[in-house]
């Protein structure tokens, strides 16, 4: 422990800036997926419509979709022959973000839906029976089920965080261009530098702490106060 | 004045018929207390009127001529009813936010809500509550935020859903004593979904019994009770009905 204390003190300002790359891409990634899944949580939680089974077992599927195929999903995307090669984003963060975006995005559609369609019935007919038009009830249910929902954004956030696989594939692990916590822990092992790799994860489980209590504290103060 | 005119009413369940009412007309400025056996339709018929669902046909005249039809819904009469239910949800935040829910919706100023909020904890006797979190209440003092939470909307029609189904004797009387200190000060017309005959002679100034859907009897409590015209109201009575 000391021994990782005493490599972290030696290696400063690349730790940081390998944090400061993991939470911006991760960070990202979880903040596009909520602007995504969130409102396509609430519309699959809110409607009826055919093949609404079909859709939320797609999504529940591809909240196990692995890492790695993620990955590899948008390899072929931003590889030079790919459909979206000419944006050359393939080894820089946007390809990260992305590759993230891929595996988050059915988290929190997931969990949002299955939050807002447990709730749904009785906050809506409460909210309408109080005067609600469709859009406020709508809004009431959302906010309502706001615990379960920032627990889908919180557990998407952590599965970027700690993913590796598709950063890995999309990244390339590049040194001061795209290096981030969890594939600086893979090369510092692969190396055999075990106390950097133990410092590194120990950085990691932090912020994964940090980032969730800030969330949780400021989840408290959204509520229906203003409707 | 007629509060409600209610004519050729139906409302159908996947086949099942739950509700088919010919012709029912309801007075303002009174209370209904809505009787019948579990699944006779008395919860339908006060969703249909708070407009949270359609009827497959007929139509309702509401008091000043509007009308609830199916398949064409008069929004515009919604914010004038206001119904309670009989296991109220708290949203989750304080007793006040609880309150001033509906006037937030309707967008009234802040000065405005506030005293409309005290004003309606105080009706229900719950002064001290106001910053209390919702969901931590006991389902009477729950009971009592729903009703405030109806009342400080000064709905013209006041629908209770069983109210006081889950509660003791002391939160009843309570709830009983809110409803009609604000009927008798606001002329709130209430109709009262219960099965609690006795609750019902102490409330109500007429009764509506439904059985399948279908209007057995409607008449003054005293009559209901004394002399049901109905050999169906007769049996629901004296606990013989079979259903």
């Amino acid at each position: 422990m000391i021994d990782a204390i005493q490599v972290l003190a030696q290696q400063q300002s690349e730790i940081f800036e390998i944090v400061l790359l993991s939470l911006l891409v991760s960070g990202s990634a979880t903040i596009f997926s909520a602007l995504i899944g969130i409102p396509l949580g609430a519309w699959i939680g809110l409607t009826t419509f055919p093949g609404k089974g079909v859709l939320l077992r797609i999504i529940y599927t591809l909240m196990a979709l692995p890492p790695v195929l993620a990955g590899l999903l948008v390899y072929l995307l931003l590889s030079r022959s790919g459909p979206l090669g000419s944006a050359e984003w393939l080894f820089t963060p946007n390809a990260m973000i992305m590759a993230q975006c891929l595996l988050v995005t059915p988290i929190i559609t997931g969990l949002s839906a299955a939050t807002i369609a447990g709730k749904e019935g009785i906050i809506y007919d409460h909210a309408r029976s109080l005067g609600a038009t469709r859009v406020q009830a709508v809004w009431t249910v959302i906010t309502e089920s706001r615990t379960g929902i920032i627990a889908g954004i919180m557990t998407g956030f952590g599965r970027a965080f700690a993913e590796v696989g598709a950063v890995m594939l999309v990244g390339g692990n590049i040194r001061h261009s795209t290096r981030v916590l969890t594939t600086a822990i893979i090369l510092e092992t692969r190396q055999g530098n075990f106390e950097m790799g133990v410092a590194l994860g120990i950085i990691l489980l932090i912020l994964s702490f940090i980032v969730s209590s800030i969330v949780l504290l400021n989840a408290k103060d959204f509520d229906l106060g203003e409707v | 004045m007629n509060l409600f005119e209610i004519t050729n009413l139906t409302k159908v369940y996947r086949d099942r018929t739950v509700l088919s009412i010919d012709r029912l007309s309801l007075e303002r400025d009174r209370i209904y207390a809505v009787l019948g056996p579990n699944g006779a339709g008395k919860s339908t018929l006060l969703r249909i009127l708070d407009l949270l669902e359609e009827p497959e046909s007929g139509e309702i005249k509401f008091m000043d001529g509007q009308f609830i039809k199916a398949g064409h819904k008069s929004y515009s009469i919604a914010r004038r009813m206001c119904m309670v239910f009989q296991r109220p949800l708290m949203f989750d935040t304080s007793v006040y936010n609880n309150i001033a829910y509906g006037l937030r919706i309707r967008k009234r100023q802040r000065r405005e809500i506030e005293e409309s909020v005290r004003e309606a904890l105080s009706f229900v006797g719950m002064e001290d509550f106001a910053n209390y979190p919702a969901t931590k209440l006991s389902g009477g003092e729950m009971q009592r935020v729903a009703l405030a939470r109806a009342l400080v909307l000064k709905p013209e029609v006041l629908l209770l859903d069983e109210p006081t189904a889950n509660l003791d004797p002391h939160s009843v009387q309570i709830l009983e004593a809110i409803v009609r200190n604000h009927h008798q000060q606001f002329g709130t017309s209430v109709i009262m979904v219960t099965h609690n005959l006795f609750q019902a002679k102490r409330m109500a100034d007429e009764v509506i019994l439904l059985v399948g859907g279908e209007v057995v009897e409607k008449s003054a409590v005293e009559t209901f009770f004394k002399y049901p015209a109905d050999k169906r109201s007769e049996a629901f009575l004296d606990g013989t009905m079979v259903y």
